[in-house]
């Protein structure tokens, strides 16, 4: 019953985004914005069919309904309640009816929160998503429809993939799809201010907290993601260069420029085209990933049930979405006038290199993702990881990481160079004091991009916090706060991955229990190997005792787990979190009698990478509840003047 | 100049999607055929990995006449499915010598006394350094080997019955 109630659901959202996508053709054709009235709480119904199609599906991987092919396939009766609940979205189909979900919901909000934007606009930009939203419906209700059922039910599931069944997976897709599929929104928004050719500063402030909201998610789910495959695969890296992690950063990127374009479209007018194709690039590149992952043209460790027709589907959704708002584009731009002029050095400026140095970056990670692909094309197979990356990636992001540190301190439409200067000599001194310091200590000990990484890390961190100097910081506004700690977010981030390249100390031995293994002033002594069982598993536990330069002892389980359904051996690293690193320790084979191989890491700072990402999302939040908090305050004030 | 820069995001994308296009028009193919097909064998020289059967070292594959190398292992199930069809080619008049990957003399002869033993040579080749060095990736494969000991053909996974007559002209070509 459940099931069934649920595709209806399916059914009747997609009649109904139908319907929002012909009563918003009209209105704009007809030029009658009072239809806007009529599609709002079509939007809105909309969006709660999807929640409910959603909760359907949850509710049966929570009831172990056998009868659904896609509960038998990917869970089991015994699973503990939670990866139940989360092994929903651990699949193809349910993560599709997860990505409707969020499109649906978005959909919603925006009929219901909207109320700057031009009212034409308005109507377009759900017509959009509309539009968008249907060719996804079709998609799963046509080519992975969640809710099919079984003849006769299973009698049990053939479980989830041991490596998901982790709390990370309740938190990490969902926060990566609120920012991924969010992103469509400023997609609609482009393709609604095309269509009536309204780009202006007031269309960039409409727009600027819907790109706020996805980024601050897609930031905190890549940093979830980046920490739970960091603890989970056991290899002890934090960022892989994998095409489905490549496939996340790369609507990020689109997404950063994209929230700094919007800025300058915001305050000064200027950068009309190129924001509205940032914002058609930010959610195409969203759908370029997923095409990538679904359709099995590129190999990943995220394996998905690989479908060529499913792949064929979305490639003809691509074409359709991204080839129509790029002709959109190449029709309509034309008629947007140019925007504001403004000087050579201005914080203009300064955004348009930090866009440009992050297209680069986006078109140089892209480059080498689909590289396999295009040399296959002509009959060779070659496969570009980390090194292909961290070279060409690295340099230029560093030299973002500067004009990031510069922009803040130069002043909108003119500034002059040696006054920038000026602002930036105290970083340029900790920038000088820090090279002069690894110089000194660790010359030729480390790689040269982690050596100027710390040194950026350091300067940036110094420059990011100088916009709030000889300010009241009472007095100074949130959003400006925000900038400031999302900045210094990237900063620390930086300095923890640098630290991470620089200083790990990796260490491989057999031991048998009794013996010591020594890493980085760390004495790991193995106590003892014995079994241990949890609800769905069985593991051979190690306890190790642990400390460093005689300080007390810890006990560390670093377990080698066995998952009876389906058949897997995972590795559960045992971490040991300090103020300035983490140990990392791998329980793996039993290498000859009674001796079992043990693989450590100290690595210093390491925890920066994330609390940096944090930062970063914790700054969007801030810059979002300033922005929005001003213009309550704002309303509220005529209000009461009108009163 | 404008103009062209507006239509070129397009033109990129339709690139692109040709790309992707062709990505899912391809064949899936997962096989990795080794380089080495069409080149003389690498040297190598492995231990005897049967108690009645002598050693192998590449030099003596070049005998003048088309043999067939045979990798295998006495821990693989599909190698044990492809033993009958071994034991025919090797009734129809075919040389046939191996390399045991991974593998201990015990294993191997236990192997070879409840399958049957159609090999003239076996080596024995602990690390699968020599598996690794003639391209080949895993337990059951083929490699035909012409008379001057070059690699002519590579058969990947078991021998079923339905490949006999592939694999005897690919011996006589290489005559």
């Amino acid at each position: 019953m459940i099931a069934e109630a649920g595709l209806a659901a399916l059914w009747l959202a997609a009649a109904l985004a139908l319907l929002q996508l012909m009563l918003s053709g009209i209105g704009l054709a007809g030029h009658k914005p009072d239809l806007l009235g009529a599609i709002r709480p079509v939007a809105v119904a909309q969006g709660t069919l999807t929640t409910i199609a959603f909760v359907s599906l949850i509710t049966l991987f929570m009831r172990s309904d056998m009868s659904v092919l896609l509960v038998a396939a990917n869970s089991h009766s015994m699973k503990p309640w939670l990866y139940k609940f989360a092994g929903t979205w651990g699949n193809h189909e349910g993560s599709m009816l997860l990505w409707v979900t969020v499109m649906g919901v978005a959909g919603a909000a925006v009929a219901l929160f909207e109320r700057a934007l031009h009212r034409e606009t308005h109507m377009a930009t759900l017509g959009g998503q509309a539009a968008i939203s249907l060719g996804f419906y079709a998609f799963l209700i046509f080519a992975s429809n969640p809710f099919a059922r079984i003849d006769p039910p299973a009698a049990d599931g053939q479980g989830l993939n041991p490596l998901l069944q982790d709390p990370g997976l309740a938190f990490h897709p969902p926060t990566l799809y609120l920012g991924y599929v969010g992103l469509s929104v400023a997609f609609s928004f482009a393709v609604g201010a095309l269509l009536t050719r309204q780009v202006d500063a007031a269309f960039a402030r409409a727009m600027r907290p819907w790109v706020l909201a996805a980024w601050i998610l897609l930031t905190l789910g890549i940093t979830a993601g980046s920490y739970w495959a960091y603890y989970e695969l056991g290899w002890g890296g934090w960022w892989f260069w994998d095409p489905v992690e490549n496939a996340s950063l790369m609507p990020w990127l689109a997404a950063t420029a994209l929230l700094h374009s919007v800025t300058v479209l915001a305050t000064r007018d200027a950068l009309r085209a190129w924001t509205v194709m940032l914002a058609v690039i930010a959610f195409s590149m969203s759908m370029v990933g997923t095409f990538l992952v679904r359709s099995g043209i590129l190999t990943s460790v995220h394996a998905f049930a690989v479908d060529p027709e499913r792949g064929t589907f979305i490639l003809v959704l691509l074409g359709l979405y991204i080839g129509g708002a790029l002709a959109l584009f190449g029709w309509r731009v034309g008629a947007v006038r140019e925007g504001a002029p403004f000087e050579l050095v201005s914080r203009e400026t300064m955004l348009v290199v930090n866009n440009l140095l992050l297209s680069v970056i986006l078109g140089l990670v892209l480059i080498g993702t689909l590289y396999p692909l295009l040399t296959e094309a002509f009959g060779h197979k070659v496969s570009v990881g980390a090194p292909y990356f961290d070279r060409i990636a690295g340099p230029i992001a560093l030299i973002l990481m500067i004009v990031m540190a510069a922009g803040p301190l130069t002043r909108w439409r003119r500034d002059r160079l040696g006054e920038v200067s000026r602002r930036m000599i105290v970083p340029a001194i900790v920038a000088l004091l820090v090279l002069a310091g690894l110089a000194i200590l660790a010359w030729g000990k480390i790689g040269v991009l982690p050596f100027l990484g710390l040194i950026v890390a350091l300067a940036v961190g110094v420059a990011s916090v100088a916009p709030l100097w000889k300010r009241n910081l009472r007095r100074t506004p949130l959003f400006t706060w925000g900038m400031v700690i999302a900045h210094l977010g990237c900063a620390v981030s930086l300095a923890g991955m640098a630290s991470d390249s620089a200083f790990t100390v990796e260490k491989l031995a057999a031991v048998r229990p009794g013996d010591i293994v020594e890493a980085a002033g760390w004495k790991l002594r193995l106590l003892q190997i014995s079994p241990v069982a949890g609800d769905n598993w069985t593991a051979l536990q190690a306890d190790m005792e642990v400390d460093r330069n005689g300080g007390s002892p810890v006990i560390l389980h670093p377990q080698s787990r066995f998952f009876a359904s389906p058949p897997t051996t995972t590795t559960e690293a045992a971490l040991l979190t300090r103020w300035n690193g983490q140990l990392y320790v791998v329980l793996g084979q039993e290498a000859d009698e009674g001796r079992w191989q043990v693989r450590v890491w100290w690595k210093p700072f390491v925890t920066l990478i994330w609390l940096g990402g944090a930062l970063i999302a914790l700054g969007g939040a801030l810059a979002l509840l300033g922005r929005e908090r001003r213009g309550w305050l704002l309303k509220w004030r005529a209000r009461a003047v009108t009163a | 100049m404008r103009r062209l820069l507006i239509w070129l995001p397009l033109v990129l994308f339709a690139g692109f999607f040709i790309l992707f296009a062709s990505g899912l028009l391809k064949p899936d193919d997962r096989v990795i055929t080794s380089k080495l097909v069409g080149k003389p064998l690498p040297a190598f020289t492995l231990p005897a990995a049967a108690s009645d059967r002598p050693p192998l070292a590449s030099a003596g594959l070049v005998t003048g006449q088309p043999r067939l190398l045979n990798i295998f292992a006495s821990w693989c199930v599909p190698c044990a499915a492809e033993a009958p069809q071994l034991m025919a080619l090797k009734e129809a008049g075919v040389e046939i010598d191996a390399i045991a990957i991974r593998d201990a003399r015990p294993d191997v002869d236990r192997f070879l006394q409840r399958y049957g033993n159609p090999y003239s040579r076996i080596g024995l080749d602990a690390r699968s350094s020599v598996q690794i060095a003639i391209g080949s990736s895993g337990v059951p494969e083929s490699f035909v080997i012409d008379g001057k000991g070059r690699i002519t053909y590579q058969h990947i996974g078991d021998i079923r019955a339905d490949d006999l007559p592939t694999i005897l002209k690919r011996l006589k070509d290489a005559r």
